[in-house]
């Protein structure tokens, strides 16, 4: 209302078209920062990477076209195939654990138990820790000799397993040091709880509904949103994964642990080949965009978004 | 018994179940939250170890590392080792470079997201919604298919080997996410105090500096907190751009001390704990930020 009139006070004092152009310049100015950067930062180095896709290139001779022969070359590479095999692996199982571990934990975290903000600084906590550092401590976690996860399975009687020298155990271990990392997830989570009306419960309380009930019929369906989200982020991250891979295993063993990412930084910066690299970012690029766009699609038929 | 008594029986055996469940429910429901509160401290508490494990073992003889049992305690806590760890590789240098680039990037994040959400928040121009959505676009877009072509860009820039590839960009509004937070806040305050400001003959500008950027605290503490972590832990593009041992960053030293001196696992370990310790004061005095960023993120995103 106040800036309608403030509008109308500003038509008659000065020329209508004047402002107007005025508060287009600004508009510009401001977001140039943000227009510059998307020209010189984004869009360019994406069309050059489409140009570059299409071109051998070691980086010192001069690039020659190709045509198709980097996307023929990538389909029919078993290490790339390879690649993608684990990061689809990783993804698929990391991905719903993850959900699951935070979800339950924010639901934990709700209840009436005492000392509620230390759990959750608690859980938060591998967050803090850098991911490098994160890398390094769960490569000895994991050491079949003086690891403390054989250590800790030994107290309860399993065998000590090989870890990340085992082709069928790494990346398990992976997935497994991904649930470590799961605090944004988890606050994001206790703070959709928070939101969902007590008085929803309380209805569906009286209306003899007991826990389970509740959960399954008033609590999911207000939170598919942010399980949505959640799920949508934790997907796109999931398939790009690349530190621990580098630092804990350098792709081994026997490249079990090679995933797309480390496929693709190893053509373009250990053999230089950088238009096979960026025709392997790409077609990451097209799945993990596939992705993304048949969730939204499909998030119609269980996404509750409310009214 | 026929089945009709059978089945009165069962019927009565629960209702009676149920009566008592519902005489005994807060009794039940203490005992429930005093067993999940166990649990959660067990699990708490196995969430913490390896970090623990990494802080006590930067501590421990390497006799204590490599032994069977595992010694969790060192009997005399070798605080040399973090010496031993600047004295191999040159940690205060690297500490250094990621000062140097986490404050370039940062304040540039800081100001770039700020000035572009205010002119996507309170701004009309055309073309405007447009770019919007490619910014929320770009939240959703896999960075990796920037990165060879984005190497190639800063090397005929001859930008390789210096900070400016980890800075530059973010004063460009390389960071979408908070450029979208920005914005969300800026739309959240009333807009009634711009209008009044116009009146007053104030210029965009002077509107943005003097009435929004004030109000913008929490925002921007909330921007500055995620975008440090961000930059402190990056770790991919450091590792393209800067090849000179000099120029490392704390995550790529602590990669080549792991790679040199694999072996000895308590040098990696300091080295990772010194790393460690900025982050663990900001968290203990910026904690509700992480919090409210993160959960502004999820219920608007």
């Amino acid at each position: 209302m106040a800036s309608d009139v403030g509008k109308k006070i500003a038509k008659f004092s000065r020329p209508a078209g004047s402002l107007k152009y005025q508060e287009w310049i600004a508009g510009y100015l401001f977001a140039a920062p943000f227009i510059i950067g998307f020209i010189a930062f984004l869009a360019y180095p994406m069309l050059y990477s489409i140009w570059l896709s299409f071109h051998r290139w070691d980086l010192l001779s001069k690039p020659v076209f190709i045509g198709f022969q980097n996307f023929v070359k990538l389909l029919q590479d078993p290490r790339a195939n390879l690649a993608l095999y684990n990061s689809l692996f990783y993804t698929v199982f990391a991905v719903p654990l993850q959900l699951m571990l935070s979800f339950t934990l924010a639901m934990a975290l709700r209840t009436r138990i005492k000392f509620r903000d230390l759990y959750r600084a608690g859980f938060y906590m591998p967050i803090i820790v850098p991911l490098v550092a994160s890398a390094v401590v769960w490569q000895r976690v994991f050491h079949p000799e003086f690891g403390i996860m054989n250590e800790a399975l030994g107290w309860i009687g399993i065998p000590a397993q090989k870890w990340l020298f085992d082709p069928a155990l790494a990346k398990p271990a992976f997935i497994f040091m991904s649930l470590w990392m799961i605090g944004r997830q988890m606050v994001i989570f206790i703070a959709g709880l928070g939101n969902i009306p007590p008085s929803l419960l309380e209805a569906a309380s009286i209306d003899g509904a007991g826990p389970l009930q509740q959960l399954r019929h008033v609590v999911i369906p207000l939170m598919t949103p942010l399980i949505f989200y959640n799920m949508v982020m934790a997907i796109i991250n999931s398939f790009q994964t690349f530190v621990p891979s580098l630092i804990m295993t350098q792709g081994g063993p026997e490249n079990a642990t090679l995933f797309v990412v480390l496929n693709i930084y190893r053509q373009g910066f250990d053999y230089f080949n950088m238009g096979y690299a960026s025709a392997l970012a790409w077609e990451l690029f097209i799945i993990i965009v596939g992705f993304t766009v048949a969730q939204f699609y499909i998030s119609n038929r269980w996404v509750y978004y409310g009214d | 018994m026929t089945t009709k008594e059978r089945e009165s029986n069962f019927l009565s055996g629960t209702s009676k179940f149920r009566l008592w469940m519902y005489q005994h429910s807060k009794t039940l429901r203490q005992i429930g939250l005093v067993v999940l509160q166990i649990a959660l401290t067990v699990f708490m508490f196995t969430f913490l170890i390896p970090t623990l494990w990494m802080v006590v073992s930067s501590l421990k003889a390497s006799t204590e590392i490599f032994s069977h049992p595992i010694v969790w305690i060192p009997k005399d806590p070798q605080w040399r080792n973090y010496v031993r760890a600047f004295q191999e590789l040159p940690l205060e240098r690297f500490a250094w470079n990621s000062f140097v680039v986490v404050v370039g990037a940062v304040v540039g994040t800081v100001i770039s997201s700020a000035l572009v959400g205010f002119s996507f928040a309170r701004l009309r121009w055309p073309g405007r919604d447009f770019l919007f959505s490619l910014v929320v676009a770009t939240l959703l877009l896999p960075g990796v298919v920037l990165l060879i072509p984005r190497f190639v860009i800063f090397r005929n820039l001859d930008w390789i080997n210096t900070y400016l590839p980890l800075i530059v960009p973010f004063w460009l509004g390389g960071s979408p996410f908070y450029i979208f937070l920005m914005r969300q806040f800026i739309r959240g305050l009333p807009k009634e105090l711009d209008d009044a400001a116009l009146i007053d003959g104030a210029n965009r500008f002077q509107i943005f500096a003097r009435i929004i950027l004030p109000l913008c605290k929490p925002v921007i503490a909330t921007v500055t907190v995620f975008s440090l972590l961000e930059h402190y832990n990056a770790f991919l593009e450091p590792l393209i751009y800067l090849n000179s041992m000099d120029m490392w960053t704390l995550p790529i030293g602590i990669r080549g001390l792991n790679d040199a001196y694999a072996a000895n696992w308590e040098l990696v370990f300091a080295a990772s704990t010194v790393m460690m310790i900025p982050m663990v004061l900001l968290f203990i005095f910026a904690q509700r930020y992480f919090v409210r960023g993160i959960a502004t993120t999820g219920l608007k995103g």
